[in-house]
Formats: C-alpha cells, structure tokens, sequence
C-alpha cells in the first residue's frame, strides 16, 4: 500500500516543529509532505521517521495555527528544487521559492537539496590561485579555487565587509571571467542583507548572483535548508553550466543554533555544548559540497562567515568548522579595536590549499617562503608585544625592540588597507619584503640563500651597484 | 503484515536515519550483512529482539519506506583479500572508487552501487610452490605472484586447518576466480582461489605475537629521534585543526620504510584525499624505485560520506594490513581521523538509544579503541615458515576544542607506545612538524640504542638526551624570560636559549614541502644533530672569556648551522665540515677581541 499522492486528514501530537501521526504506513524516510489546515493555511515538512505505526514530520516554518484536524499530503518525493540558469539574478527564501516578486524560474531540472557526496577519485585537487586584493589573505591565507575557507569571527566586526570585498575583487589571474556569486543569509538582520545586496549592486554582480534569504524573524526550521538549497543551485551553475561560483553564508552560527533547537525537539541525546553528536557529518554534509570535479570546468570556491559565540575558538561552532573547511581566516578584535582594516589575525588563520597554489608559475618563487618568514617574525614580534606589558619596551633586548617594531609596520602596512584597495600580489610580496628588510637576515631563517638573492631589497641594491 | 513475509526476507518496519528496523528476521545473525529495500542498500545487523533485527545501513536511506524487503546474505561484513588491493581507492566498505564512478555514471556517489573490490578479469603470473601429495597447515605459501612492488604469497587461507595437495594448476595467468589449487581434508575436497573472504572485525590469526624492536625509520626527525616508532608499534597523533595531523600523516605513509602502505581517510576532507590520489602516482619508493602507490592501499570515506561506513573503514583498513603482514611483510596503516570513526560510533549508539557514557560517547567506547590499537603487532606468521611480520598502527585524534582530556585522546592514550602531542602554538609560529618536545612521549626510545649504533654509527639516543636535557632548560628559562624579559637574563642562560633555538629551528622544524627537508635519513639526522650540538660546547668556553651573547648571536656560521637541513644528503658531509671550520673561524676572531 502507498500513500503517494494520499492526503490524510488528521494529526496525533505537534511538539514544537515535529508532527507526529499514527496509521500511515509506507511514508517514505525524507519524503516531503504539504500540510493544510482548515482554513487553507499551509505548511511544508519532511518525514524524520517513517514508521508502520509512527510517523514523525518535521515541519519547515512556524507550527502556529496547526490544529489537529490538519489535512497531511505525502509527495512521493524527497526535497527538491528547481534549477536553471533563470536562478541568476533572482531572489529565493530559504526553501528555494522565489520572494523578488517574478515568476517561478522555468526548471531545467529538479535537485534533491541534500546533494549526493562527490567521489573522492573524480574530485580535482584545487591548486589555482584567486587573487583577492587583499594582503593578507593571498601573501599568507591564499585563496584557491574550489576551496572552502570560511571566516570566523565575532558580532560587530567588519566580516560583512571582509566577505563583500572579496566578493568584488576576487579574480583568477588570467581568467577573464568573474566569479558568479551565489548568497545564502541564515538567519541575518535585514540591514545586514541590505548592505550585501548594495555592494552586488553596486560593483555590478547582481546579474551574476543568486539570493537566497532566510532573515532572522523568518522561521528557524528554515535555516536548516537554506544553506543546502544554495548548495543545490551553486552546483549546477559550476557544474552544469561550468561557472566559477563564489558561495558566502552567512551566519552559519545561526545554522547551528536551528539544528541545536531541531535536535532538542527531537529528544536526541545532546553532545558538548548541547549540540547533537552528529553535527560534525551534518556540517561536513554542506561545506565539503565546494570543489572541483574532473572533467567539468566550474567550480565551487566556499566561504561560510560564522561568528564565535564569545570570541571561543574552541566553541563546537568554529571547532567542528574548523576540522572539515580548509583552512580559516580568523578575524580579531583587538585589531578592530586598533583600528585595523581588515581585522585578520594571520597568527590563528590558515590556508591548507596555499601550498600548491602558489610559486613559480602561479605567484612567485619568494612568496612560500616570505608567507613563512612573516608568520615566524609576526608570531616574535607579538611575543615581544606581551613581554611589554610586563617589564616595559626599556626592558626589551635589542632584538625584542625590532621585531615590535616588524609586528607594528605589519599590522600597519601589510595588513591594513582600504576596504575599495586592491593590491596585486606582487604588490603584497613587496611590501612584505620591504618589512622584513628591517631585520638582520641572519634572522631570516626560513627563506633560502637563492631567495635573498633574488628578493630582498638590501642585495637588490647591492647587486644594481655592483652591476653599475 | 506477517502476510508480506517470505523465506530469508524480512520487512522494513520503521526507518529513522541510517537505522532501519526489520520484522521476519528470525535466525538472522548479529553482525550478518543484509540488503535493504527495493535499491538493496548494503547494511549490517547490530541487534536482535526476537523476530526483529536492527539494521544499520552503509548508504542514505532517504525515500525508503517501511514494507520494502531486506534480504540476508548470511555472511559477516568481510573484506576480499587477495591481488590487485594494493594501488586501489576504495571507500569504507572495499568498493573500488572508479567503479563505482563508472556505474554512477558520474562524479557523484549514488546508492546500492555493488562493486568488488577485487579486479575479477585481471590475470595474474601464478608460481606455484607446492605439488599434489604434499601436507599443508593454514598459512602455508602455495604460491606467488609478483604484485605492485611486493610478491603477493598466496597462502592456504586460515579458515582450513590443514590440508593435502591434491591438485595445482601449473605455472602460467590466472584470474583470482580459477581454483589454482585443490586440497582435500576432513570436510572433503576444497578449491583455493587466489582470494578469500574474511569478516572485517576477527583479527586474523598469527603463531606468536613478539615484542617490537626496529625502528620505523618515518624520515621525520622529530619522530625518529625524540618519540621514535617500532615496526609493529602504535602511535596516536592528537592535536586541534590546522596543527598538521594530516600532513604529519601524509609524511608517514609516504616515507615510513615500510612494505606496504594502508591509508584510511576516515570522516576526513575530500581535498585531502584527493591529494593523496594526486601524489602518489607521482612520488618513487626509494626501496624499490616504483611509485608509492604501488605500494599502498588508500580506503577513502569522507566527512560527507555515510556515517556507519566510516565506522566499518577502520576495520577493512587493518584487515587488509594483517594480510599483508601475514605474508612476512612490514606494514603501516594511518587513520585519519581515529575521533571521526569514534563519532560515528556515538552517533550509531544513540541512534540506536543506548544509554550514554562520558560525552555522550557509548560505555564501550575504551574496548572499541582497544580492538583497533590490538591489532597491531610484530608476528610469527602461521604456517610452517620462519618469517616475520608487523603491523604499525598511527591514529590521528581530533580532541574537540583542542582538549587533550576528551575521551577519544585520554583512552586512546592507554593503548599507544608512542603519542605525538601537536601544540597549536608551535603550528601558529609556523614550527612543523609541530609535535611539542615536552607533551609528546615515546616507549620505544629504551630498546633503539642499539638500533642507532649499528645503522648510523652514532650513539644517537645519547644525543637525544642531550639535546632533551637543553630543550628543557630552555623551556623553564623562557617562562622567567615571560616575566622579566630576555635582556634580563645572563649572558649563560641566553646561550641556552639560543643553543635551543638552533635545535628547534635546524633540527626539530622540517618542512615537508621542500625538495630536501621533506624526508631526513637516519644518518643525516644522527650527523646533525650531533653538528649542532656541539655548537653550544664550542660557544660556552666565549661566555666564560667574556664575549657578550650579542655578538654570538651575530655569527654568521649560526645562519649556515640552521639551514644545513637543507643540503642533500650526498653534500651533507662536506657542509658540515665548511660550517665547523667556519664557526671554529669566527670564534677565534671573536676570542681574540676580547684578549
């Protein structure tokens, strides 16, 4: 016996989002089911559980006004959107319905949102440098290609900003196309998704970009399907149609916290922090959808922005992110406080993907090495900044003195630059070396003989007047 | 519904994420390997209640509905062993990756894909060993054949006591499906194929476990010289994200001298696997001068893959180790990640509404980490041959939030000889391998004296505590540094700090992305180390005659003392001699200064 296409009238319990009914045998495990009330309300869900004798509904949106009387459709089929390249330009809620006013996008074909996961063996390894513009993310956090490299932060620093900038600037050189950019906000307060959608705007992307908005007073079950439906869409614009997608989500705090609640009403066993014990997959589920594929030229590069609940980089959140992205860019207040834009702490950041990306060929030969020296001498300099805290900048060595010095120029010089400046990596290596030049090179242990050579400005000098 | 069931079906009757509960399964056995509903996903039974069997499925279970049938095999979850494992991809269940990108037709993973893991029209060169008429007991060889870098031995298989040779297929190819050998014993005649089946979680058996005693040799000298591993050994890796578990993974499996590589990704990123796929075609054994991947079997389920597969990985993985182990041969398996496979034991359990331990991780959770360490070992290997056999095992341990006290870091410590602690601190500085000097520890430093001295001719582990001893100081000093600044400290201590300095910088830092550095042989590290070593002996006489600690830190031959890690191996001995005569040149000038 099937439901499929049944509707049967009547419910047994509605406990938060879940909806509980009895007698419905043969629903499917995750088949999406259309709830209607008496008074034409309605309401969309997915089967948690498909018993004989149970079965248990998770409702997407506010259970309000469900009454026991409540008319229940089983689909026959899992949770799927429409995708096509009409997408491109439009805005979506989070269950990938259209709310800019226009019409439903003609469907190419319909996308289980839960993806399938991509065979290991037929994933191409991401080694293609984007330029950002930005120093500190490509001289030592470089992005790549297919590479998921999510910001963490807190509430009230610049990551909006930090996300958009790279949004507008991010090219892979030699490649004359642009990243399309698909946005999923989880979650956000509308200002925040004004602001986004100003600067798509403004530097002429909302053509190539596709919303989709779950907005803080939307409901919370939605947050659990807004980061999977822009995952749906991302993957058939890179690889159907061979674009370079560009995902930010933001927050994907708010996210967690949906699943958290979902996890509660559910009456599951709860992990650290109250989180349930299978939100590492369940993460893994969404971020490792970025990548490349063999054979297939798109791509989906993934940058989730997520904020630390108090700063914590060891909360479950940033923890559990942190052991699936490829790295992350770690943004920091006492730099925001200093008035450092943008506010990245390189010391805690980390690009997994740098390593074959860039070099001969990609970047420059120095860049391996000076991204380690900077690291190195950076990390000395901010020791020596504590040591002042305590006895003093008198009571330094001299050695001490000039790496606070190197810490000063390179939050100052290096990191620091205007939210519309764009630096070409050379441009960034140069003012890294110009930096580094402070030191004595008996100091810069990590960069080779052949290098200093090459590079550094001192023997640059040297070998012109020689030359002459 | 009793009406729905059938002979050796059952019924599905409830589905709640990857647990799926079965009616009609009377006789069913626990552990038995079952297909489920109308796409036959692959699952496996975890408990029996009466006429009901628990299943927990291998692959999403989206879309199917209770009434759909589950069909028994009757068989354990078992791994097929045998030629062709070494050079595979397979994920946690031993299904090739190719394959089942060809029958998805794509590069996605789909569902109920059935694949074996071994090629079955590939043809092999059969040497045969042994003649009708001869006796053989379980683990005899009955022959060879020449596979990846290794001679595949092909043995009478454990299942059969002992036996008598009736008849042998002479020398020539054969696919593993022909019957090289017929053998006759009390249950009657027997075909021997080259490959058997064997059920992942029974260790396989072997005549006398030893104690190990070789050193592992990695080419990583951190782990070689301070926390050293023995063929046969365990070894954990702890350290929170972006410490270099991985990549200190990755540098085992591709240097450790060994005979044959296991790799299981186990709940790890995709990328990462595919870096691997990416370099070791690429990359030449030294011993045998064919491509690592020859020598390797690479077992790829990913975070984003099936939770109950990741569990099953681990054991496919060392189940594939011991056979080749039981051919007298050295092998290495590295998981990664060993937290991964642990979660998704807790999720099972509590899918399953059994009652939580600590974390929520079940109570059995300590047996669960044993029955994996355990299986690791130097062996006499069965059957009537005096060979030797090892199994390494390296764990990597994700503790969440970094907290070496979490359950999976603290029992899997129990079961280990050695622990490489990864310090975030030292990885923020950029100092990899960032294993910490103080934190780490390992068992087997006590038996390798002798190792050392016959391989290198370098009393090395002396080295060891010496350069220990420093590292310690320099530590405690560096906490008094903390507080009153280094200016503050005398001339004596801050030649400490800078002996200690060279050591962590020239010897303890190693870059596996350079040419040179990314593998150190046992000779080159025992002659380094003593190099720079002796540095403070030479520097310590210039404190006492009243050189000031500046201008030794100015010496130019300190810049060529750390860098010499970088020189190749066939330079190596003539740069040491250049750096000596230069710092023996140095000190005398700054001698004479001040004299």
């Amino acid at each position: 016996m099937s439901v499929y296409g049944l509707t049967y009238k009547g419910i047994d319990q509605v406990k938060g989002p879940l909806v509980i009914m009895r007698g419905v045998p043969g629903a499917a495990y995750e088949e999406v089911v259309r709830i209607y009330s008496e008074d034409g309300r309605e309401w969309f869900g997915q089967v948690l559980e498909a018993g004989r004798d149970k079965v248990v509904i998770q409702v997407l949106g506010d259970t309000e006004g469900l009454d026991s009387n409540a008319m229940v459709k089983f689909t026959g089929s899992t949770l799927k959107i429409p995708v096509s390249d009409e997408m491109l330009g439009r805005v979506f809620n989070g269950a990938g319905e259209p709310i800019d006013g226009g019409p439903k996008i003609r469907a190419d074909d319909y996308r289980d949102i839960n993806g399938a996961p991509i065979n290991p063996a037929k994933r191409d390894y991401p080694d293609e440098f984007i330029e950002t513009g930005i120093s500190a993310i490509d001289g030592m956090l470089s992005l790549i290609r297919g590479q998921k490299l999510p910001i963490f932060s807190e509430s009230g620093l610049p990551h909006n900003e930090v996300a958009a900038q790279v949004a507008r600037q991010a090219v892979v050189p030699g490649k004359a196309e642009r990243f399309s950019i698909v946005f999923a906000a989880v979650g956000l307060k509308y200002d925040d998704v004004l602001f986004f959608r100003r600067q798509f705007e403004e530097f002429g992307a909302l053509s190539r970009s596709v919303l989709f908005l779950n907005l803080a007073n939307d409901p919370v079950i939605e947050r659990i399907t807004t980061p999977r439906v822009a995952l749906t869409a991302a993957e058939y614009l890179a690889f159907d149609l061979g674009m370079d997608v560009l995902v930010i989500i933001t927050d994907m705090t708010n996210y967690c916290e949906a699943l958290r609640e979902l996890s509660s009403a559910r009456e599951e066993v709860p992990s650290r922090k109250g989180y349930p014990g299978y939100m590492y997959s369940d993460l893994a589920s969404i971020y490792e959808r970025a990548g490349r594929i063999i054979g297939r030229p798109g791509s989906i590069t993934f940058m989730p922005i997520l904020t630390m609940p108090g700063g914590d980089l060891t909360h479950p959140i940033p923890d559990l992110t942190g052991y699936i992205t490829e790295g992350q860019i770690f943004l920091d207040l006492d730099l925001h406080n200093r008035g450092i834009y943008p506010p990245i702490n390189v010391l805690p950041s980390l690009s997994r993907l740098m390593k074959d990306g860039i070099g001969p060929g990609k970047t420059r030969e120095d860049h391996k090495e000076v991204s380690d020296q900077l690291y190195a001498a950076y990390s000395q300099g901010t020791k020596a900044r504590e040591l002042v805290q305590i006895v003093g900048e008198a009571g330094l060595s001299p050695r001490e003195k000039l790496y606070l010095e190197f810490a000063r120029r390179f939050e100052r010089e290096f990191v620091a630059q205007g939210f519309r400046e764009r630096r070409s990596i050379e441009e960034t290596l140069d003012i890294a070396w110009d930096i580094l030049s402070i030191l004595p090179e008996a100091e810069l242990t990590r960069i080779s003989e052949k290098t200093l050579n090459k590079f550094h400005p001192k023997r640059r000098i040297a070998a012109q007047a020689e030359g002459e | 519904m009793s009406e729905l069931v059938y002979e050796g079906k059952g019924v599905i009757v409830h589905i709640k994420g990857p647990v799926v509960e079965a009616e009609g399964m009377r006789g069913a056995k626990i552990r038995e390997v079952v297909y489920v509903g109308e796409e036959k996903l692959i699952g496996e039974i975890v408990r029996i209640e009466g006429d009901k069997a628990i299943i927990q499925v291998y692959e999403p279970t989206g879309g199917v509905k209770a009434g759909e049938p589950v069909e028994r095999t009757g068989e354990p979850l078992s791994a097929e062993l045998g030629p062709g494992l070494l050079g595979q991809v397979l994920d946690g269940l031993g299904r090739p990756l190719e394959v089942i990108a060809e029958k998805a037709g794509g590069p996605f993973i789909t569902r109920g894909i059935k694949a074996p893991t071994l090629p079955r029209d590939k043809k092999w060169k059969w040497t045969p060993l042994v003649k009708p008429g001869d006796d053989v007991i379980a683990g005899d060889v009955l022959g060879t054949v020449p596979e990846g870098s290794v001679t595949h031995k092909i043995m009478l298989p454990p299942t059969i006591e002992k036996a008598k040779v009736i008849e042998v297929l002479p020398e020539g190819d054969y696919t593993i499906e022909e019957p090289v050998v017929v053998v006759e014993h009390i249950g009657g005649k027997e075909e021997v194929k080259m490959y058997h089946k064997w059920p992942v979680r029974t260790p396989r058996p072997f005549r006398e476990k030893l104690a190990p005693v070789e050193l592992l040799v990695t080419g990583q000298r951190v782990i070689d010289t301070f926390f050293p591993i023995v063929k046969g050994g365990t070894s954990a890796v702890p350290g929170g994200f972006g410490t270099g578990k991985t990549v200190t993974l990755h540098q085992i499996s591709k240097w450790a001298d060994a005979d044959v590589v296991v790799y299981v990704g186990c709940g790890e990123r995709g990328n990462e696997m595919t870096d691997l796929l990416h370099t070791f075609p690429k990359l030449v054994d030294p011993k045998s001068g064919r491509p690592l991947l020859d020598r390797s079997v690479l077992i790829a389920n990913t975070s984003n893959m099936p939770v109950p597969a990741r569990e099953a990985s681990i054991f496919m993985g060392i189940t594939y180790a011991e056979y080749y182990r039981d051919m007298g041969l050295h092998v290495v398996l590295t998981a990664d990640s060993t937290s991964r496979w642990a979660e998704a034991l807790r999720e099972l359990s509590s899918r399953l509404e059994e009652i939580p331990s600590e974390r929520g991780y079940p109570a059995y959770l300590p047996d669960y980490i044993a029955s994996f360490y355990e299986r690791a070992g130097r062996i006499k290997v069965q059957g009537r041959r005096d060979e030797l056999g090892s199994v390494a095992v390296i764990g990597a341990v994700s503790p969440s939030g970094g907290d070496l006290n979490e359950p999976v870091t603290q029992h899997t410590m129990r079961y280990v000889g050695a622990f490489w602690a990864l310090d975030k601190d030292l990885a923020f500085k950029r100092h990899f391998p960032s294993i910490n000097w103080l934190r780490s520890f390992s068992k087997y430093t006590g038996g390798l004296r002798e190792w050392w001295i016959k391989n290198t001719g370098h009393d090395m582990m002396a080295y060891r505590d010496k350069a220990m001893a420093l590292l310690q100081r320099a530590s405690s000093l560096e906490e008094v540094a903390r507080v009153v600044g280094e200016a503050a400290l005398s001339d004596e201590n801050r030649l400490v700090l800078l002996s200690a300095e060279l050591i962590k910088e020239g010897f303890l830092v190693q870059n596996a992305f350079h040419e040179v550095d990314t593998y150190c042989s046992p000779k080159k590290q025992a002659l380094l180390l003593k190099t720079l070593l002796e540095f403070y002996d030479r520097a310590r006489p210039m404190i006492d005659a009243g050189v000031p600690i500046s201008r030794i830190s100015e010496m130019k031959s300190l810049g060529l003392l750390r860098r010499l890690k970088f020189v190749p191996e066939e330079d190596f001995e003539n740069a040491v001699k250049e750096a000596i005569a230069q710092l023996e040149a140095e000190i005398s000038s700054l001698l004479a200064e001040v004299r």
